[in-house]
């Protein structure tokens, strides 16, 4: 593109000296195919990690539900069975919740209202794992224990989910903490498809006589349902890998239980309980296939998500924070 | 719900009435879900002034954490544990993530930028768990033991794809006008891109280390068997290194009470930490976005 500045001027000009460039631009492309590089070290070293445990237990090793150090042996079942129930209960928790907001934000409130509430969610965002984890064992989890759950059994019990004895760690805590923990990015992506809506959209409802709600719900929900279906799985990406929080609050218990008031555990929490002392290599490696189990899972999730608040919302839109 | 509108004389009336309440009821609603959503940070806020505030004195800031059974000590170890970390997960983190961002901003055809920027995301929903276990087999097998490398290293890559992208997303608001006026006066593409294009937006570009730096230091789980932990000074990098995640979850799980409230003090400390690196980046952004 410099070229034709040499050609024009006086041959006393020194060359243009062409490898700075060129170097600089391969160590840049080199940074950005460290993504690539780092999706493949993810994948190589989960694989590697893990080959003793799928070598001996093969398939059947995600649907045994004995998880035994003592007598080496290992089965995922109960912790797929935990983060799949506890992101779950997030996700019923947060998206309404995180829905509701994000249109509160768009179509409702005031716009002097709007910014502070989407600094404070965004704050929200911020808060460490760790620190909704410690909050979760002292402030929320005897909460839940002395006046929640009790009420929640006498008027639910006659389902089984609420029945038996109430610990306060437990699954539905679990899910909780992790719903809070994903409603921030529920919220502000929700609000990205939202916003993506066009007006006209909302003008031609109000112009046939609709109310303010039945605007939202014939113009703009049916409108953004894709997208906010692609928020949801997105949150639920995020719920299947949050780690610390949960770990606090879930009680870290191998059993597969109907009850949600019983603690479960989850792929996540076993690895940051069990990985520094795991004490034979099978062990080790068992642990590594829960790991690949997680990663598979997740990414599976999370391109789908990418994929569905891609193609809707054009380039850029679909970025995570 | 409310009973359905009982059959009226005018019907339509009514069936007006009903659905304005019903629209008011729905905006209601919203409103509370809005506030339900904004409540945990100001319970969490709360709690942690409450239990926190009173725990936070000198010898937190000061003193290494005392053995078990004795009162008092503090964290001092792990506050510069955490800052020793997150100087090495910047120092990968930062340039290959800026670089990464030049590249995509300034060089590459969309269809390879489409790519990476779809990998850089999926990455970014990689379980921090994950990069623990990654590192793990990748620095702490081999040279047999658990290292503050190792910790900065794990935090490091996490950096990576955050970086990135608000990198790319600042480096592109950049009017195209700078560069041509850069080619026409003849100087290299690196030098544009370096001196003119990154000079333009060098404030975006910091504020998205910072806040790819605050989303890190709070993270626990990468560093459980990286860092490791430890309740002394850190005398050597290829040693075990104390941080503020890993000691708040340490001592939140101890059957101590004292434990328990250094555990609030540190979550304290950790958080006026985050937020105060959030709310700064608010407060430069919010200048750029005026001038």
């Amino acid at each position: 593109m410099s070229k034709p500045i040499s050609e024009s001027t006086p041959p006393a000009q020194r060359p243009v000296r062409r490898w700075p460039d060129v170097s600089f631009r391969l160590v840049a492309l080199l940074a950005a195919l460290s993504v690539v590089a780092l999706i493949v070290l993810v994948g190589w070293e989960l694989y590697s990690g893990s080959r003793l445990a799928v070598a001996k237990f093969g398939p059947g090793f995600l649907v045994h539900s004995r998880w035994d150090p003592v007598s080496d042996e290992y089965g995922a079942l109960p912790f797929i069975a935990g983060t799949l129930v506890s992101s779950l209960i997030a996700l019923v928790i947060a998206v309404p919740l995180g829905v509701a907001t994000a249109l509160f934000l768009t179509e409702m409130a005031p716009v002097r209202l709007r910014q502070p509430v989407i600094t404070v969610i965004e704050l929200l965002a911020a808060v460490p794992s760790v620190i909704f984890g410690l909050w979760g064992i002292f402030v929320m989890i005897p909460f839940l224990r002395d006046h929640v759950f009790p009420v929640m059994q006498s008027v639910l019990g006659f389902l089984p989910f609420f029945r038996g004895p109430i610990y306060g760690v437990s699954m539905l805590a679990g899910g909780l903490i992790v719903a809070i923990m994903i409603l921030p990015i529920i919220t502000s992506v929700s609000r990205e498809i939202l916003r993506s809506v066009p007006n006209l959209q909302r003008e031609a409802a109000y112009a046939l006589g609709a109310t303010h709600w039945e605007v939202i719900r014939i113009a703009v929900l049916s409108y953004a349902r894709r997208g906010l279906f692609g928020a949801a799985v997105l949150g639920l990406g995020r719920a299947l890998g949050e780690t610390m929080a949960v770990t606090m609050v879930i009680g870290n218990r191998p059993d597969i239980s109907l009850s949600l008031f019983a603690p479960g555990y989850t792929l996540a929490s076993v690895i940051a309980n069990e990985f520094a002392e795991a004490t034979s290599d099978l062990y080790l490696n068992s642990l590594f296939e829960l790991g690949l189990v997680l990663v598979v899972l997740t990414i599976a999730v999370n391109a789908l998500a990418q994929l569905m608040l891609r193609t809707l919302a054009g380039p850029g839109t679909g970025k995570v924070n | 719900m409310e009973p359905r509108p009982p059959p009226s004389p005018q019907p339509t009336a009514a069936v007006a009435a009903w659905r304005r309440w019903k629209s008011r009821a729905m905006s209601l609603t919203m409103g509370l879900c809005t506030l339900a959503v904004m409540a945990p940070l100001f319970f969490v806020l709360y709690f942690l002034l409450r239990e926190g505030a009173s725990a936070l004195d000198w010898n937190f800031f000061t003193q290494l954490p005392k053995p078990t059974g004795e009162t008092g000590g503090g964290m001092a170890n792990a506050l510069v544990g955490t800052m020793v970390l997150l100087t090495m997960a910047g120092l990968i983190g930062v340039p290959v993530g800026v670089l990464g961002g030049i590249y995509l901003a300034e060089y590459g055809s969309d269809r390879v930028n489409r790519l990476i920027r779809f990998w850089a995301d999926v990455l970014n929903g990689v379980p921090s768990i994950v990069w623990g276990m990654v590192v793990y087999a990748l620095l702490v097998v081999p040279f047999k033991t658990f290292s503050a490398y190792a910790g900065g290293a794990a935090l490091g890559l996490m950096m990576i794809p955050l970086v990135m992208r608000t990198t790319e997303e600042v480096l592109i608001l950049v009017p195209q006008s700078y560069r041509e006026a850069g080619l026409a006066l003849g100087i290299a593409r690196w030098k544009i891109v370096t001196v003119i294009v990154m000079k333009t937006a060098l404030k975006g570009i910091v504020t998205g280390v910072l806040v790819a730096f605050a989303r890190v230091a709070g993270e626990t789980a990468p560093l459980l068997f990286t860092a490791l932990g430890n309740n002394f000074w850190n005398r050597n990098l290829a040693e075990p290194i104390a941080a503020m995640p890993l000691q708040i979850f340490a001592y939140a799980i101890s059957p101590y009470d004292d434990w328990h409230r250094q555990a609030w003090a540190g979550a304290l400390a950790l958080m006026v930490l985050i937020l105060g690196l959030n709310l700064f980046v608010r407060l430069v952004s919010r200048d750029r976005a005026k001038s």
